[in-house]
């Protein structure tokens, strides 16, 4: 395969500082080095890349734009160009990084107290401990404040019961982040693995996200220690929180994803001949790559706005919802137009277009599905909310 | 210990080198560390792992630029950097650059100077091992394994040689040029790259380091440029066509009669 050298149409690159840069190209070496060899055969055998978990850790990818407890403290930016390189090489991967970061690190850091922050973040910044977030439920997905996960205090416990369906890294994780209801209001509750009446059972047979583990987590009087509650989330806000963290990195990761195809559509491209010429000579062929770089340069110039209210303290839930429904779908339809001039080898696994096809259809549901950010779009502009 | 790395910043291979006039254009290239000197700035991290101790000191001459390759050298655990500036200097001539380099490493101090066995740009595979010669220090070349005692102040070297290995022992202050294999860069980690501000980056002149700048300079140049051409167009393959027997009859005959190759 060609090597990847960026795609930077519009001379973006000139937006980002010199730290940025550096990060990025480290986070690029490594998808290039040490997933991009491997990710086909994790992903067609259904497993995920665990050996490389302790390499991340030690670059500081996981949790890396919290500060101290063994995080990097990296800006909104550096983080989210690490996430676009990921995605890059699988969205499998970086949803593993998302949900370690954003999802577990990222709610411990903001809503746990000092004992909690001390216990758990240092272990997870090292990889040692994995995190899953359990928020979805079978029957509860796009309106999560209908959970019939609850809680009740018993002594000096708290008394889970319920399930909660489509957790990444469920069946890996040593500590789960689950919501649930406590006197009718969600809270968030620290669940150890081997805790009892705690038990996870892996979702199989899936087309998307094949390299990533996904799973159901069941609680049955599941008793955890009072201590275990997340004193500063109460409310859906608290969920939707951590939701804003992990979506805004999934914004860069779709122009990741869209990126790896674009660069293979191309090279492929330029080097196809039919009618005895390549076949990007040809009119529909150059139509389809003029598109996908468009959009990739717009999704590119999306994200980093994002990131840089971010870093300032102002970016809102209504724009991430943008970045992430909009870069999604750019990869998506990258991923497709790219499998399409690829012809029939695009059906193979020799060529990426397919895999982050299939796996963008999930992330085109997950974390908000693409509906569900339109109507938010809807709402922040109307003030009506057409959802409730 | 303290160790220096030369680092040479060379255009990337996957650059499409353009020429204009003569010569390379360089406002097309993306310029990276020279490969091999990766090697050089892993192995000196590595010792002063190893010790314990020691600095390790990033140099690189040339233009402003550079400055990224020794910020490179930074982000993945070097101390220090310095950048000689380059200006004047007949940058392609091996020996002008070997000695600036010299007067560097006279001025900086060292137990051990490393370097890539060769730069990917010009792949002369001079400069380290003049620069060994004028500063009159032992030096091995083309180096895939590297131990040290730094006590007793020597150490040995092994080199790939046709069919086989061989180790060359040597004594410190030495110069080792670095060859692929000896190790496995690292990558940067975000610790390491957050670090680079905190670090600083020297700038020495010509006339910090006591060299007369007309002795370094393109006319005193013994190696020179003339220019630089990009390789002809690659013709076009030629199809064979007939039944098996005839194709085969057929390339031989073009192999001996117009390539000439049997």
């Amino acid at each position: 395969m060609e090597k990847f050298d960026g795609v930077d149409y519009m001379e973006i690159d000139g937006l980002f500082s010199e730290e940025e840069i550096l990060i990025r190209d480290t986070a690029r070496k490594f998808v290039q080095d040490r997933l991009i060899p491997i990710i086909e055969k994790h992903s067609r055998e259904g497993t995920f890349p665990k050996d490389l978990v302790p390499e991340i850790a030690e670059l500081g990818f996981l949790g890396a734009n919290l500060e101290g407890y063994g995080c990097a403290g990296l800006n909104n930016v550096a983080y989210g160009l690490i996430m676009q390189e990921l995605e890059r090489g699988d969205s499998g991967f970086r949803s593993f990084v998302s949900v370690q970061g954003a999802l577990c690190m990222w709610p411990i850091y903001a809503y746990g107290n000092e004992e909690q922050k001390k216990k758990y973040l240092p272990g997870m910044a090292a990889g040692k401990l994995i995190g899953c977030f359990g928020l979805t439920e079978a029957d509860f997905g796009s309106n999560p404040s209908g959970m019939l996960t609850n809680a009740r205090k018993d002594g000096n416990s708290y008394i889970l019961n319920g399930s909660k369906m489509w957790i990444t890294n469920g069946g890996i994780a040593d500590l789960a982040i689950v919501w649930a209801k406590l006197d009718g209001r969600i809270r968030g509750f620290i669940v150890e693995k081997g805790t009892p009446g705690y038990s996870t059972s892996d979702i199989h047979g899936k087309f998307s996200l094949r390299a990533s583990v996904t799973s159901e987590l069941a609680f049955q009087d599941c008793r955890i220690p009072a201590e275990n509650l997340l004193p500063n989330a109460d409310g859906l806000k608290g969920p939707l929180g951590c939701l804003n963290q992990a979506r805004y990195g999934i914004a860069w990761g779709g122009i990741g994803a869209a990126m790896a195809c674009y660069h293979e559509a191309l090279e492929y491209a330029k080097t196809r001949i039919q009618f005895d010429r390549p076949i990007a000579s040809f009119q529909m062929v150059q139509e389809k790559l003029a598109w996908m770089i468009r959009e990739i340069t717009k999704g590119q110039l999306l994200a980093l706005q994002v990131g840089r209210l971010k870093d300032q303290g102002k970016a809102k839930a209504h724009h991430i919802s943008m970045a992430k429904m909009n870069n999604v779908d750019v990869g998506l339809q990258c991923a497709r137009l790219g499998r399409a001039i690829l012809g029939a080898n695009g059906i193979t696994d020799e060529y990426q277009c397919g895999r982050h096809m299939c796996n963008l259809e999930s992330v085109y549901t997950y974390e908000g599905t693409h509906d569900i950010h339109t109507l938010i779009i809807g709402e922040a502009i109307t003030g009506i909310a057409a959802y409730k | 210990m303290n160790i220096l790395v030369f680092v040479k910043q060379v255009p990337d291979t996957e650059t499409r080198i353009q020429i204009q006039n003569g010569a390379v254009d360089t406002a097309s290239v993306k310029w990276v560390a020279n490969p091999y000197d990766e090697f050089a700035i892993e192995e000196a991290l590595r010792i002063r792992e190893r010790l314990g101790a020691g600095k390790v000191t990033v140099l690189s001459l040339g233009p402003d630029r550079v400055k990224e390759a020794i910020k490179y050298g930074l982000s993945l655990g070097a101390d220090e950097g310095v950048q000689v500036k380059g200006e004047g200097v007949a940058l392609d001539d091996p020996l002008s650059v070997a000695t600036v380099l010299a007067a560097a490493a006279t001025k900086a101090g060292f137990d051990l100077i490393l370097a890539g066995k060769q730069a990917v740009d010009m792949d002369h595979a001079q400069t380290g091992v003049m620069l060994a010669e004028l500063l009159d220090v032992p030096h091995v070349s083309v180096v895939v394994g590297l131990e040290l005692d730094p006590a007793a102040k020597t150490g040995s070297a092994k080199r790939e040689v046709e069919g086989g290995a061989e180790t060359v022992t040597f004594d410190l202050p030495a110069m080792i040029t670095t060859q692929k294999g000896l190790n496995e860069p690292r990558y940067a980690s975000l610790k390491g790259i957050m670090a680079v501000k905190k670090k600083t980056i020297a700038e020495w002149t010509l006339a910090d380091l006591g060299v007369d700048p007309a002795s370094v300079a393109p006319a005193a140049a013994r190696l020179r440029t003339l220019e630089a051409s990009p390789p002809p167009p690659r013709p076009a393959g030629k199809l064979l066509e007939g039944e098996p027997a005839e194709i085969a009859k057929e390339l031989v005959r073009l192999l001996r009669e117009e390539a000439k190759v049997i």
